[in-house]
């Protein structure tokens, strides 16, 4: 088992490493001509420039060097936590990163919960209300959460809560007020895509073989559900949580932008806006982790609740 | 022969007035696209407490659908039309679901249908086992000890360690022992057995039976079995229901029903089942095997899997030292339980697979280590139908695309005389010539197999590979294809290497038979020896397991003399 | 529209009646009132698709046998795909040739006019500059279309490729692939998309290829898988020992039968690409003004929530109408697979 996970653990370093290694190359040998890139979103009209002062420019930014050396480079100070300098605000990476970050968790920390609990509940629900249409309804509500832009539920919430209702403030990033319906917005994708799989996973579970024979002890429907598909239904679910997880620096981008948030995902956009390449490559490497992260914790999981995989781990 | 585990001598009808099930003229139907499709129909059954009542009958003879009703476990979509169900004398047809639950487990118990599926995956045995116990009112702390006793009844070998593992570290027969051992843990009046053991080897299948048989005779349980095989209901059972069509077609006590069948469709039934029809016996079809030149030659074939890391032996021996022959216009049949090599051994013959020890040898020629290129010409003279004619069918093509397949690879002929080919095949496999614009899912089971000969014979072959071609199809299908390969084979002077795990279909085909375990040969030798005098126990048991044997005494002496074994039927 | 198409249902249903026979009077628009009712219908009725679908799907006697035999056929009956499919082809007609529904123009402005709620002359209110919005939608979906189907077209071949090349050869072709599929596929969508744009500059090409990028490993995995699938069946071993070549099973058996899947997800990801591209410019990654896509309108429209929601509200919930269809659509049709 132990080295399962060091295998395991080895392997989300690999892919971390390769994928700052892709981004690497998407942002430096793409046709854009980085430099002029770089420098024009820094401020400088390269037109104005002499020779001798864009050459100097560049050596700041160490762009002189070939995009071999770069790399080196980069990845030597990215394993010491330096991302380098924002390219348009004249402050570090790393204290950018650090200024924005804790804003994007708290709003993490409350849409989690909220995904979860929406997912798994419509899901129980569609399966426990008898009545059909109901049961329909509930079954079809999570194909339309999946459709709905995010944008657009971030801006009908505002409209209905904020300016129609008053009982939400429709921006900023103090109080608790504030964090309702951003949390809200970003939950509402993971729990509908969540509650999709679960109804689905539960379906299927409840036609395996060995649902019958929990039946026919007489167990009650809730006793099967609660502990013959709950469990099995559940491991399916879990690859998508992983995934979920993951994408928690992508989704705050769209959110934080339509309730004007001041974190990680607006730095974002900022970022590619501004076209400023150092942050851009450090968030993406930050999202890449959490991502890693995600699923080496759901591989984790999954050894713990199937006893095959248990199996299957200690062996292999 | 050491057969018969109940007694022959039939119990009187029961004394006790109440049935622990009565059904009186259930119908039972599914609901599919807004409409009620019968699936049972005016179905009278009772069974007495202590009683032993096997229901036999094909697939779609509602056979399933009707034990699914005496639990109240109908798939979705399923209504009683008509009719009434009573357990122990109440009326529960139309119960709510609050009192059918009070019922199942400890007044009716299920053994399932198949032992892979019918276990939790992700719960220890022991907790799978003591729900059930617990459905008695046992205390909490009480159960996990009770647990293990059931498991001990049902015959599972250290039921402390068994109780702390998960399914997948079972063997299927141990499985159904557990789930056995969850039947009787609620302590039922009454157990349904569906299919118990019809996914498990013949030997393991018999224990699992005996077993089975003397729990209920111990406890007084009655016990209901749902079977396709009528061998195995007139071996066990008190009384014999035959089913056909969601009807009840006859029943009876099984020595009436083996004997002296009233109804046409229960003496076609006996005629098409493979050990009934010879007396009760396994009865070779070839008495002799003439000489005939040798085709197919496995020579010390060996071959080694290499096991994943993690375990004690690296490598896993599939096959020892095997050697086979096959002859030209003749078949050898190549008998084994699961794991005993026979498929490995066949796909080494075929080429599928590389052997890791022993030669291959055709006409002479060693293919041992030939690529697919170099054996590609050599491919016309030996072909394969499998085991599965659900999937070795392209759903996407028509019948006639199918059979012309190897034509069109071999680049035979042109379109015209493709397509007479095709309706030359159609004929010899006695398909209608309309078919061959169809697609497999129009097709029934027996169709397709044909339709996989016929691919099989398009090139002419000298030798067809066939891998359990009839054990995924019903018995009077089954029959019909076994006669159809016969037929052929006198007709085209085709050499078969026949793989099976069921002797008594075998004996139907096979010139020379080889048994294997555990990649070994047990026993070869022309079938009339091995089958009629073996001299290894292995064979011995095999032979001995094949259900329908308590009555072959009484089977042989009503035989009549000119019906001669094993001859091809009138195909259906 | 879909009256006869719904009617054979209708009387194995009693729900469904309810609702067309709700669905309607309320969408009763006439002349270029038809995407206002699509709409409508389309949200009424879907709800109840689920019940005719399991109906449908079980088969049934005889008589609906015949018309519910083929797939074309049994999708055919579907009230909710035919809507979803009708909704669709609308979106795709109207952004190629915008002036077969609406007469005004994209960009004519009419300051008298500017910023009028919804009413049958404009359907979808004028925008600040007294622009009608329902033109600018329409004449979005031409840019929006255009940069999806890019996106996709690039993500089908792309991962259709590596799918099928790293199933069919297996060994370490398929464990090179898959690893560079896995380090892509830990890169979340958007951020990828975002990269490329950072690298390849703002407008509708790099936005294509940026969706295209973080669309394609999705597909290739699935790609792979289905082809796996179908190499294990037993008919392709039986086509090999027919004497059948590598490159004839390949195209006669496995990619026949791949297909089925695979097109489901191509359908998906035509939602998944509109999501994102939509997101994309409303981040303001577009394609520069006046020129506006969907999610440029949106993010407008954003300026003028308070007093004019509609701007931002009618758009934004055609974007999910349009979505909401194409995943049913894959639905329907995987359904309709099983």
């Amino acid at each position: 088992m132990a080295r399962y996970l060091a295998g395991r653990f080895a392997q989300a370093l690999l892919v971390l490493w390769a994928a700052y290694t892709v981004v690497f190359v998407i942002l430096h040998v793409l046709p854009s001509d980085p430099i002029t890139l770089q420098l024009s979103a820094g401020g400088a009209d390269i037109s104005q420039l002499t020779p001798a002062a864009l050459h100097d420019l560049k050596a700041r930014y160490g762009l002189n060097d070939p995009v071999g050396v770069q790399y080196v480079h980069a990845l030597w100070h990215a394993l010491h936590g330096d991302f380098g300098m924002s390219l348009t605000q004249n402050v570090s990476v790393g204290s950018l990163i650090a200024d924005k970050l804790p804003s994007t968790l708290e709003l993490t920390a409350v849409s989690l919960p909220l995904m979860l609990v929406g997912g798994f509940g419509l899901a129980h629900l569609a399966v426990f209300v008898r009545w059909r249409p109901a049961r329909t309804l509930l079954a079809r509500l999570p194909a339309v959460g999946v459709s709905l832009p995010q944008f657009f539920v971030g801006l009908l919430l505002i409209q209905l809560f904020s300016f129609s209702l008053s009982w939400f403030p429709a921006t900023g990033s103090s109080g608790w007020r504030s964090l309702v319906l951003p949390a809200v917005t970003m939950s509402l994708i993971g729990a509908s895509m969540l509650a999709q799989l679960l109804t689905r996973s539960f379906d299927d579970t409840w036609r395996e073989a060995y649902i019958v024979t929990a039946q026919a002890k007489g167990l009650s429907r809730g006793t099967v559900q609660r502990r013959h598909v709950l469990r099995n239904a559940c491991l399916p679910a879990l690859t998508l949580l992983g995934i979920l997880l993951g994408y928690t620096v992508t989704n705050s981008v769209v959110v934080e932008a339509v309730f004007s948030r001041n974190g990680i995902g607006q730095l974002t956009q900022q970022a590619v806006l501004g076209q400023d390449v150092p942050v851009v490559q450090a968030i993406v490497l930050i999202a890449a982790a959490g991502f890693v992260l995600a699923n080496l914790l759901v591989d984790l999981l999954y050894s713990l609740l199937d006893p095959r995989v248990a199996h299957a781990a200690g062996t292999g | 022969m050491s057969t018969a585990p109940a007694d022959s001598t039939v119990r009187p009808p029961a004394a006790d007035p109440t049935p622990i099930v009565a059904l009186s003229g259930l119908s039972i139907a599914y609901r599919q696209g807004g409409q009620l499709v019968p699936a049972v129909e005016d179905v009278d059954l009772a069974v007495a407490p202590g009683e032993t009542v096997a229901v036999v009958g094909e697939s779609g003879s509602g056979k399933t659908t009707t034990a699914s009703a005496i639990l109240g476990l109908l798939p979705a979509g399923g209504v009683v039309t008509a009719g009434h169900i009573e357990i122990a004398g109440t009326d529960v047809t139309a119960a709510p679901e609050r009192v059918l639950r009070a019922l199942r487990g400890t007044v009716v118990g299920l053994v399932p249908q198949d032992p892979m599926v019918g276990l939790n995956p992700t719960m220890r045995l022991g907790t799978q086992v003591a729900e059930a116990v617990r459905r008695r009112g046992v205390d909490r702390r009480r159960a996990p000890a009770e647990a293990l006793e059931a498991l001990e009844r049902a015959g599972v070998d250290q039921p402390v360690m068994r109780a702390r593992q998960y399914p997948h570290e079972l063997s299927g027969g141990l499985r159904q022992r557990v789930l056995i051992a969850i039947a009787i843990a609620g302590r039922p009046r009454l157990l349904v057995a569906d299919e118990p053991t019809s996914a498990l080897d013949v030997t393991v299948q018999r224990r699992i039976l005996d077993h089975l048989a003397g729990l209920v005779a111990d406890s007084g349980t009655a016990l209901l079995i749902i079977t396709h095989d009528l061998g195995v209901a007139a071996d066990r059972a008190d009384r014999v229901v035959v089913m056909r069509r969601g009807r009840i077609v006859e029943q009876g006590a099984p020595a009436q029903i083996l004997l002296r069948p009233r109804e046409q469709y229960t003496r076609h039934l006996l005629e098409v089942a493979p050990a009934l029809s010879h007396a009760g016996r396994v009865v070779p079809a070839h008495a002799e095997a003439p000489p005939a030149p040798e085709v197919l030659r496995l020579d010390a074939v060996g071959k080694d899997f290499r096991l994943p890391r993690g375990g004690a032996e690296r490598v896993f021996r599939a096959l020892d030292e095997i050697s086979l022959s096959v002859r030209a216009g003749q078949t050898l049949g190549l008998v084994g339980e699961s794991g005993s090599g026979k498929t490995t051994a066949l796909r080494i013959a075929m080429g599928l697979e590389q052997p890791t020890r022993g030669r291959v040898l055709l006409d002479g020629t060693d293919i041992t280590g030939a690529g697919w290129s170099t054996l590609r010409p050599l491919r016309r003279r030996f072909q394969l139908v499998h085991q599965n004619p659900y999937s070795s069918l392209d759903p996407r093509f028509t019948v006639a695309q199918s059979i012309a397949e190897p034509l069109v690879s071999y680049r035979v002929g042109d379109r015209a005389s493709r397509a007479a080919r095709v309706r030359e095949l159609l004929d010899q496999v006695a398909l209608p010539a309309a078919h061959a614009g169809r697609r497999p899912a129009e097709l029934s089971g027996g169709q397709r197999q044909r339709v996989a000969i016929a691919r099989a014979l398009a090139l002419s072959p000298e030798l067809v590979f066939l891998d359990e071609p009839v054990s995924a199809l019903d018995v009077s299908v089954q029959d019909q294809i076994l006669s159809l390969l016969l037929r052929l084979q006198n007709e085209l002077g085709v050499g078969y290497l026949f793989i099976s795990h069921d002797l008594a279909v075998v004996a139907q085909l096979a010139h020379h038979v080889a048994v294997l375990r555990a990649g070994r040969i047990v026993e070869s030798g022309p079938a009339a020896a091995v089958l009629s005098a073996p001299t290894r126990e292995h064979t011995r048991e095999l032979l001995g397991a094949v259900p329908g044997q308590r009555f072959a005494a009484e089977l042989a002496a009503a035989a009549t003399p000119g019906a001669t074994p094993g001859a091809p039927r009138k195909e259906g | 529209m879909p009256d006869n198409l719904v009617s054979a249902d209708v009387a194995a249903d009693p729900d469904l009646v309810l609702d067309v026979l709700a669905a309607p009077p309320a969408g009763a628009a006439p002349g270029r009132g038809a995407p206002a009712s699509a709409a409508a219908v389309t949200t009424v009725t879907t709800p109840v698709a689920p019940a005719s679908a399991s109906t449908i799907s079980g088969g049934g006697g005889p008589r609906r046998r015949l018309a519910a035999g083929t797939p074309l056929g049994r999708l055919v009956r579907r009230p909710g795909f035919v809507l979803a499919a009708v909704f669709v082809a609308f979106v795709i007609v109207s952004g190629l040739v915008p002036s077969l529904f609406t007469s005004y123009g994209p960009s004519a402005t009419s300051p008298a006019d500017k910023l009028r709620g919804p009413s049958t002359t404009h359907l979808f209110g004028t925008d600040e500059l007294g622009r009608d919005l329902f033109s600018r939608v329409l004449h979005g979906s031409t840019l929006t279309i255009k940069a999806t189907g890019g996106a996709v077209l690039i993500a089908i071949v792309a991962g259709l490729a590596i799918g099928v090349i790293s199933g069919f050869c297996g060994g370490w072709v398929d464990g090179l692939l898959m690893r560079v599929v896995d380090v892509l596929l830990a890169i979340p969508i958007l951020l990828m998309a975002l990269t490329i744009v950072t690298a390849l500059g703002f407008g509708l090409v790099p936005m294509a290829v940026a969706v295209a990028t973080g669309i394609a490993p999705g597909f290739a995995r699935t790609t792979r898988a289905e082809v796996l699938r179908v190499r294990s069946q037993a008919y392709v071993e039986a086509a090999r020992t027919g004497g059948a070549s590598w490159g004839r099973v390949l195209l006669r058996h496995v990619l026949p039968n791949s297909w089925g899947p695979v097109g489901v997800l191509a359908v998906l990801d035509f939602g998944t690409a509109v999501l994102l591209i939509s997101s994309l410019s409303f981040l303001g990654f577009g394609t520069p003004p006046p020129a506006a896509e969907w999610g440029t309108l949106i993010a407008g429209g954003r300026n003028y929530l308070i007093t004019s929601p509609w701007l931002a509200l009618l758009p934004g919930l055609f974007v999910g109408l349009v979505v909401f269809s194409l995943n049913h659509v894959a639905r329907s049709l995987e359904e309709v697979q099983r």
